[in-house]
This record gives structure tokens, C-alpha cells and sequence, in this order.
């Protein structure tokens, strides 16, 4: 065995492409826990059809993830892949038009038969004419090299030795960008605890895929990618859907309350609800309820019996529990609702990702029915997100409507774990004795008489004794909560909600300008937190002056906003809709907004938006 | 036959009685909320049935919690003195649903309409029914939409004319014994909003079983459909058409000569003149038939001209409770107690991490 040089690289984006039965995300995931392991940082971005196994080797059944690590801080998946790892023609074909000139090619050429290759509509084999040339193209027998090497393993059928053909790939790309293969061991053993035949056959395709890499010729050069230099502290990989979750239960610990969940499954935030209902023992209560309706029913039906009632949807869903959400606006329970954005209208795209739910949450719903919004901005970010939704929620006594989409649940990136000592502390105190005097002096209940400084109204749960009362969705008269038609009174509750919302505390909104005297600002809210940073990086590097704001709370804005946005000539504001929140800003503050949008179901790319914004500039000059 | 698992196995187990010698009244669980149904509702009957048993309960009055829809029935949490909620259209057992599984210690009752019920909120209803959900849902049938002036509702009988069927209804009903019982519901029964006594009955076997207890209550809308049990409610007629399900019994109506009983024959079950009538063939009502099946074909004894109408417990049967599992699963994995920050720190960290 001759020994091979290694290349140190700075950064490299991965994606790992095939039929979406080949394993492709559990691949994914695994070549992204061992990076970030090493200490890499990274990003990721799963792209999968919302069909379950859509027909084998055709086009709509592509499934890929892409994977950016580097020796710095990454910012996004990485707008084009520098390696793409083709399972299949159909993986290759899908996958071209974003690999620049230059890039590597591993494909599977096991699978690039004339049967596969009609399936897409290739005439030839472009492994074999020279329609790749300006690619590095390693054209890898995978399937049969896998099949051979578990040849030993006669309980296996050829099927099952065939499908360890992802480990064999993790095995080979593991080798060629230097990963230890220890983490992916410990996984292998862990899921397959139970089916010693299936756990050897996938070890022994991890082992062969790297020693093939180790002795075959194909691959001359070996690349490493060093440690990013990040803050001290101790670090795991976490996906957006996972952050939300352990932020809902780390909510839960920090308020004293009973987590409920009141859910129905939808994609993608249904790995909120898997989630969760393994936690039982911290406490979670989940619900599959029968609906969607149902789901938020019963979380805000646990808020009234005191516990922090949470439901988690998507667009569609939400739609179905805007009456509830209004229900709750109305008796002013604490009620977190995460919407996982996806792809609209209806049905939309189901596995991919849009920021088009801003204007639904903030308005979908019957009457003047204010309620906060918050959005995380990475998907590290969802862990405290979820917490400052339960503070909110719990001080001010509305619904919280949290927006995550599907690019923060399923994308994933390091997360510096918080030491629990340093969560924010929210604890919560049920009203326990009467909070007034009637018309003789007598002490007594009132279910509408609010606390002065955050307008909210007491939280007095069933089992107190004294405070009995009744809440319900008709006008309530102020003080006393009893029902009440007088116009007046009406119209001071409506003010009264509306003021409530207006006036929760949120941090002044910061605002990044290296150079300090720039004369544009790109805004924005939720996931498009990371191409704009990146994006802005490249502007910056190449000269330019761009200052940069993230909202992470759209209802109430921070105070500053508007002096914020008056301060520059002028504002882009990049958004995955058609321009909502654009929309507000103009109509709140009066200022000119240059929207920049796109619904692809796609995260912007950090070249396309530093394109956008540097046409901004130049109209600037 | 029910399998033991350990559960509770009355309706208010886990939640605070009364001390010894302490009692409650009617006038503890009137509220200071002026009552503003129609004068002549059937409602008023059923707030004062109820106000009068709630007592009988035992239980801490703060321990008790009536959750409702939309509907002129819905109104009635005003008008108790214990904790309420008024909520929206056809999600009271959904939010019930929420409100019974997180709090063992609440005793939780569902008051909804036909229209509440069966039509807006009849997917909640069948699956609290299914789950077998710990709470009492007192459904108040008449038959009518009142709160929004007289439309049909989803037991409005076919040719009904009302505001929205002016030449007659051609909507099928729902029979709602038949549905709960459909829907695997552990107790229905059937009542009448006039007859104290019976109604009484029903609540106290509805609120002593552990699981989700329906109670259709006939009820009549003076305003919008008067008199539409009158039949039923006129005392010699009653006697000829009512069918008293008494557990152990023959299911009877009328007295005499002209009783007529239940049978079972090759046709199934048929109501025939007594004196007629094969001892062999006279079913015995049996309310904890584990098979609903029997009392499935009761329900269906029922018709629209009242000739004969099953009144009374069709079912009551012992089987787990959705609240008591989720709660049973929690203690297991001791989600009970407050978990310590090491747990959660633990939770956090998961099992790939690295340390910069």
C-alpha cells in the first residue's frame, strides 16, 4: 500500500445524493456527526421528495443532503457542492445543474444501466462518453465492491447486503476527508443491537468502503479539514426540530409547570412530537389528538388546568387552529404554538421550506386578535427560542406562535450546549387567594383585573379554593370577566388586548456594521439569518459596507426598529415569501423596504443574495 | 368481562372529596349570573337537576370543572359556581380532553347540543368516546339549531321544515345513542330534560363511571321546536312508548294488557305485546354487556314517530381510560416528580459531544 498525501482544505460542501430508499439521510447525518465530532463547523440541508419511496431510479425520487464543514465559522449549507456522491443516474442527473465545473463526481456506476439511464432519459452513459469532462468523475462499482466484501455473510440475501451499499459510501468519503469512523461504530451498534447479522454486514461495508479508499488508485489524495476555532464550551450537533424540543422541556423545567402537547402529525413538524413523546420522563404529556383542532384544543384546555399547553404544526395547520388561537387570545391562557413553515398554499410543498406563514400568524384569525411572534434564526437558535415563547407566554398569559420552517427543523449545525444554571428563570405563580373587594368590601375574585405593569390578566387553575370563575369566548366585562355586550366596554377590551401584546418586553433590535458607517441595511427575520450573514461576509471581504439586523420577534417589534430602519438610505429585506414582512415594516414605519424574495422551497444562497444586495449598493454609489 | 389492569375504577377516584361532615347545597354551585335562556327552555330543568345532584357528589366544589361549546346549552358553565370555560364551536371534549388527562384531580363535564355536538365538533365527540376519555358530556338534544334561530340540526327528522328547510329536510339524522355506542363509547344513556328523578339517576351512574359518559338529554326549544317530545313527556303517552332500560330487566313499555316487551328473534330485536311474547325470547337488559352489539340494536328500536323510544343506561362498561394510560405511562417513566437539572443537562448533551 503506498502511502497517499493528504491537501488541507479550508472548507468543503458534500452532498450526498440517491433513490430515497438508499439511506442517503442516515449517511448524511452520520458524515456530519463524525465532522462535527472532529470540530469542524458545519451546516446542513436535507432535501428530500414528500413521497415515501416514489418510483425507484426516477427523478422525483431523489432524496440528497448536503453537508458544509469547515476550519471556520460556517454560515450555510454551502451554496454549491464541491463533491456530489451519486447513488444512482437520477441522483446524477437532478444534481448536475448545482455542481460547478470542477467539482468531483462519485457515482455509483453499478447503477448506471441502460434500464436506470432510460428511467431519466440519458441515451448514453455519461460515465462512459465525455459529457462530464470538465468534472472529476469517479465512476465506483459500489453496489457489487459492497456485495463482495460482505460476501461472507451467508445469512444475508443479496438485497440486504445490497442495501449496506450507504456504508460502504460513508466508509469511502469518511477516508478521503479524513473522519474517524468510531462515532459512526457506536451508532451501528446502538441501532442494530438487536440484529447482530445486519449490525456485522454494515460495519464490515463501513470498513471496506475506507480501506478501498486507502488502496485503490482512483483516489490519489487524501484532504483534511482542521478544527474551527469556536468559543470554549462543550458542543453537540442539533437540528432545529430537536433544539425546539429540548427548549420546550428545558421551558417546562425553568417555569415549574407541566409540559402538555397537544399535536397532529404533519410534515415537517412531526419530529417535534416523536420527540417529545419519548420524554415522559421529564414530565411530557403528549396527545396525538384526532386533528388538528383537536391538537391546540387540548393544549389550551391543559393551559387552563395550569400546565404550559403547546401544539406544533404546520401552515396548513395552523390555519385549522386559528379559531382556538383566537379562543385563547380571548381568555388570556399562556398557549405555545410552533409552526414548522413549509411550502404553501394548501398542500404546497410539504418537505420544503418557506417563511409565507408570517402574515397567517400574525392576522389569521377572526376579530382584533393580536398574539406574539417570535421566529428563531438558526436552528441552534430554536433551543432558545422555545424558551423565550414560554416566557412570554407564561408573563403575559397569550398565545405564542413560534416560526420555525422546514430548512431550521431538518437542517442541522453545532450547538454549544447552555449549562442549565444559565437558562433564563421564569418561574410561574398561580393566583391563590382573591385579587379584589365587591361593592361591600367583601374579598373576592376577579378574573379580568389585571396585573399594571404587563397588562396580564391572573392565572387562577381549578382545584383553587374561592376562586371558582368561568372564562369563555364571548366579550368579557374588564375587572370581572362576566359576559358583557356593552359597546364600550368592548371596545376598552379590544385596546386593552391589543396594548398587552404591544407592550411585551423584547431587546432592542442590534444591528452589525463592521465598517460603522454604512449606508445600507439587509434585515431579516428567521432562516434567512445564515445566507445574509454569509452573504454580507462576502461583500465585506470584497470592500463593501453592509450592516446587518436579524428580528428575532415580529410581534411586538423591538422599540428601535424604526429608528433602526430611518437610519439608513437604504433597507433589503430577503425573504422566502413575497414580501410580508416588508408589508408591515412599510405600513408600521413608513419606510421604503427594497424586498428581495424568492420561493424556491430552498434557502437563498449566500452568491445570490450578495448579488442582490450588491446591486442595492451600486444603486447606492 | 373487564380485565383488571389497575386503574381507578370510579369516575371521581383522585379527585378531593368533602370532609367528613361537610356537605355542600344547591345554592353553593348557583352562580350570581342572571339565567337567560328562553322562558319555558328545557335547559332550566337540566341546570336544576344538575345543581341539585352536583352536591350529592361529595366533592370540593373547586375541584369541579364544566367545559362547553357554542349553543344556548353551552351557556350553562355560567351558571354554576365552579371553575368553567365557554369555549368555541364543537371543541369542548377536545379541550376537555386536554384539561381531564393533565389534571387527575379535576372532575371534568362536557355540555353541548346537537349541533355542538354532532355536527361541528362530531369528529372531537366519537373520538373522546373512542379514547375513553374520563369525563361526563351531557348532550341536550332538541333536535333544532336555537342560538341561531331555528335551522335543522343533525337530528332534525327528515321533512323537518324549518328556516333553512323550508319545504322539508332531506338530511338524514343521527340517532346520537346509536353513534356513541358506534364509537365503542363504555356509558350511554338517555334521558329527559322533565323528569327530574330519572335524569337524576342518569347523572349519578354517568358521573361513577370511570371513562367518557354520554348523556343524550331530550330537551325541548320553546321557541323553535315546542313540543317536540311531547309525546314523550305527556304521562299516559309515556307509559305506552317509553322502553325503561333497567339493568337485569326485561325492557318494558306501557303496563298490563297492553305492556309490549323486547324480544329476540330471527329478525333481531322487536318490540311485541307482551302477553304475545316467548319467555324464551324476552331479552334481559344488561348494561355491562361487553359485546355493544345488543344494546347497538336497542338504540335502533328508537324511531322518529316515538312509537317506542329506549330510555334510560344503554351501556355502562368497565374498559381503560385514555387519561389513566397517559398518566400510568408518565409514572412509569417517572415523569412524575421534578426532574433535576443534572436530567436535563444530560438530555441536552446527548451522546456525541465535543469539548473546544
Amino acid at each position: 500500500m503506498t502511502s497517499k498525501t493528504t491537501q488541507t482544505l479550508d472548507r468543503v460542501v458534500i452532498r450526498f445524493a440517491g433513490d430515497s430508499g438508499d439511506g442517503m439521510q442516515l449517511t448524511g447525518d452520520r458524515f456530519t456527526s463524525d465532522s462535527a465530532v472532529l470540530g469542524n463547523d458545519l451546516s446542513t440541508l436535507p432535501n428530500f421528495p414528500a413521497e415515501i419511496r416514489a418510483p425507484q431510479g426516477t427523478l422525483p425520487g431523489v432524496s440528497s443532503f448536503q453537508l458544509h464543514f469547515a476550519d471556520h465559522d460556517v454560515l450555510t449549507p454551502g451554496d454549491a457542492p464541491d463533491v456530489l456522491v451519486a447513488m444512482n443516474p437520477a441522483a446524477l442527473k437532478a444534481n448536475l445543474g448545482d455542481l460547478p465545473r470542477g467539482a468531483t463526481i462519485i457515482a455509483n456506476s453499478d447503477e448506471f444501466t441502460k434500464r436506470n439511464l432510460a428511467k431519466v432519459g440519458y441515451a448514453d452513459n455519461p460515465l462512459e462518453d465525455d459529457s462530464l469532462e470538465s468534472w472529476q468523475v469517479h465512476a465506483v462499482p459500489l453496489t457489487s465492491i459492497t456485495v463482495e466484501a460482505l460476501a461472507e455473510h451467508d445469512a444475508l440475501t443479496r438485497k440486504d447486503k445490497e442495501r449496506a451499499k450507504n456504508m460502504f459510501a460513508l466508509g469511502l468519503l469518511s477516508w478521503l476527508y479524513t473522519r474517524p469512523l468510531d462515532g459512526t461504530v457506536s451508532f451501528l451498534e446502538r441501532k442494530f443491537a438487536t440484529k447482530p447479522e445486519i449490525l456485522a454486514a454494515n460495519l464490515a461495508a463501513l470498513k471496506a468502503g475506507h480501506a478501498y479508499g486507502e488502496t485503490t488508485e482512483t483516489f490519489a489524495v487524501q484532504y483534511a479539514v482542521a478544527p474551527a476555532r469556536m468559543p470554549g464550551g462543550t458542543y453537540r450537533n442539533i437540528t432545529g426540530n430537536l433544539a425546539l424540543a429540548y427548549g420546550l422541556v428545558a421551558a417546562a423545567h425553568q417555569t415549574g409547570l407541566r409540559l402538555v402537547l397537544g399535536s397532529y402529525p404533519i410534515t415537517p413538524a412531526s419530529d417535534l412530537l416523536h420527540t417529545l413523546s419519548g420524554l415522559k420522563r421529564f414530565g411530557v404529556m403528549t396527545l396525538q389528538a384526532e386533528d388538528e383542532i383537536a391538537a391546540v384544543g387540548a393544549a389550551l384546555g391543559a393551559s387552563f388546568g395550569g400546565s404550559l399547553g403547546v401544539t406544533t404544526t404546520s401552515g396548513p395547520g395552523l390555519a385549522l387552529k386559528a379559531e382556538t388561537i383566537g379562543l385563547g387570545v380571548s381568555l388570556e391562557l399562556p398557549l405555545i404554538v410552533v409552526d414548522v413553515q413549509r411550502g404553501g398554499p394548501s398542500t404546497g410543498l410539504p418537505t420544503k421550506t418557506e417563511q409565507a406563514d408570517l402574515l397567517q400568524a400574525m392576522f389569521g384569525r377572526n376579530g382584533e386578535s393580536p398574539v406574539a411572534v417570535i421566529a428563531p434564526s438558526t436552528p441552534a437558535d430554536c433551543f432558545d427560542i422555545a424558551l423565550e415563547a414560554a416566557r412570554i407566554a407564561t408573563a403575559y398569559r397569550t398565545p405564542v406562535i413560534v416560526l420555525s420552517d422546514g430548512y431550521l427543523a431538518n437542517g442541522s449545525e453545532p450547538w454549544r450546549i447552555p449549562a442549565v444554571e444559565t437558562l433564563p428563570t421564569m418561574p410561574v405563580e398561580f393566583t391563590t387567594e382573591p385579587n379584589d373587594v365587591d361593592a361591600q368590601g367583601k374579598p373576592v375574585f376577579h378574573g379580568y383585573k389585571r396585573d399594571p405593569e404587563t397588562l396580564a390578566r391572573p392565572w387562577a387553575v381549578p382545584g383553587t379554593p374561592g376562586l371558582e370563575h368561568r372564562v369563555g369566548g364571548i366579550e368579557k366585562a374588564d375587572i370581572t370577566g362576566n359576559i358583557s355586550y356593552d359597546p364600550t366596554n368592548h371596545d376598552h377590551m379590544v385596546r386593552t388586548r391589543a396594548a398587552k401584546i404591544a407592550g411585551i418586553e423584547v431587546p432592542d433590535l442590534a444591528v452589525d456594521d463592521p465598517s460603522g458607517d454604512a449606508r445600507l441595511l439587509v434585515l431579516g427575520w428567521g432562516s434567512t439569518y445564515g445566507p445574509i450573514q454569509a452573504a454580507a461576509r462576502l461583500l465585506r471581504n470584497g470592500g463593501e459596507r453592509v450592516a446587518t439586523a436579524h428580528l428575532r420577534h415580529l410581534n411586538p417589534f423591538p422599540a428601535n426598529l424604526g429608528e433602526v430602519l430611518r437610519g439608513y438610505d437604504r433597507v433589503v429585506l430577503p425573504e422566502m415569501n413575497l414580501g410580508q414582512l416588508a408589508l408591515l415594516l412599510r405600513g408600521r414605519y413608513l419606510v421604503d423596504i427594497h424586498s428581495h424574495t424568492a420561493v424556491r422551497g430552498l434557502p437563498f444562497t449566500a452568491a445570490e443574495l450578495a448579488t442582490a444586495i450588491g446591486e442595492q449598493l451600486e444603486e447606492l454609489k | 368481562m373487564s380485565v383488571d389492569i389497575g386503574m381507578p375504577s370510579v369516575g371521581t377516584s383522585g379527585v378531593p372529596r368533602l370532609p367528613d361532615g361537610e356537605a355542600l347545597s344547591r345554592k353553593d354551585f348557583t352562580s350570581d349570573q342572571e339565567v337567560r335562556w328562553c322562558p319555558g327552555c328545557g335547559d332550566y330543568a337540566i341546570l336544576a337537576a344538575v345543581q341539585g345532584f352536583l352536591p350529592e357528589l361529595g366533592l370540593k366544589r373547586e375541584n369541579i370543572v364544566f367545559v362547553s361549546g357554542i349553543g344556548c346549552s353551552s351557556r350553562f358553565p355560567y351558571y354554576l359556581d365552579t371553575y368553567g370555560m365557554h369555549s368555541i364551536h364543537g371543541r369542548a371534549p377536545a379541550i376537555a380532553t386536554g384539561l381531564a388527562t393533565s389534571r387527575e384531580d379535576l372532575s371534568v363535564w362536557v355540555v353541548t347540543g346537537d349541533g355542538d355536538a354532532l355536527s361541528i365538533g362530531g369528529n372531537h365527540l366519537i373520538h373522546a368516546l373512542r379514547r375513553n376519555v374520563n369525563i361526563t358530556i351531557l348532550l341536550f338534544n332538541n333536535k333544532i339549531y336555537g342560538l341561531t334561530k331555528g335551522q335543522y340540526s343533525p337530528t332534525s327528522d327528515v321533512g323537518a321544515i324549518t328556516k333553512s328547510t323550508p319545504v322539508g329536510s332531506v338530511d338524514a339524522p343521527f340517532n346520537p345513542v346509536s353513534l356513541a355506542l358506534g364509537a365503542e363509547a363504555s356509558f350511554v344513556a338517555r334521558t329527559m330534560d322533565s323528569d327530574r328523578k330519572h335524569l337524576t339517576d342518569v347523572l349519578r351512574a354517568a358521573a361513577a363511571h370511570r371513562g367518557a359518559s354520554l348523556v343524550e338529554i331530550y330537551q325541548n326549544c320553546p321557541i323553535f321546536n315546542d313540543g317536540a317530545f311531547q309525546l314523550l313527556k305527556d304521562r299516559d303517552e309515556a307509559q305506552a312508548r317509553l322502553l325503561h332500560l333497567v339493568d337485569g330487566e326485561p325492557i318494558r313499555a306501557g303496563e298490563g294488557a297492553d305492556a309490549r316487551v323486547v324480544v329476540r328473534d330471527v329478525d333481531g330485536l322487536r318490540v311485541v305485546p307482551e302477553q304475545d311474547a316467548d319467555p324464551a325470547a324476552v331479552i334481559r337488559h344488561r348494561v355491562d354487556d361487553p359485546d355493544p352489539s345488543t344494546a347497538f340494536a336497542i338504540s335502533r328500536l328508537d324511531d322518529p314517530s316515538f312509537a317506542h323510544v329506549p330510555m334510560g343506561i344503554f351501556r355502562s362498561v368497565d374498559r381503560p381510560t385514555y387519561d389513566d394510560g397517559v398518566r400510568r405511562q408518565l409514572a412509569a417513566a417517572s415523569g412524575e416528580g421534578h426532574h433535576s437539572d443534572t436530567d436535563l443537562a444530560t438530555l441536552l448533551a446527548g451522546n456525541d459531544t465535543w469539548t473546544v
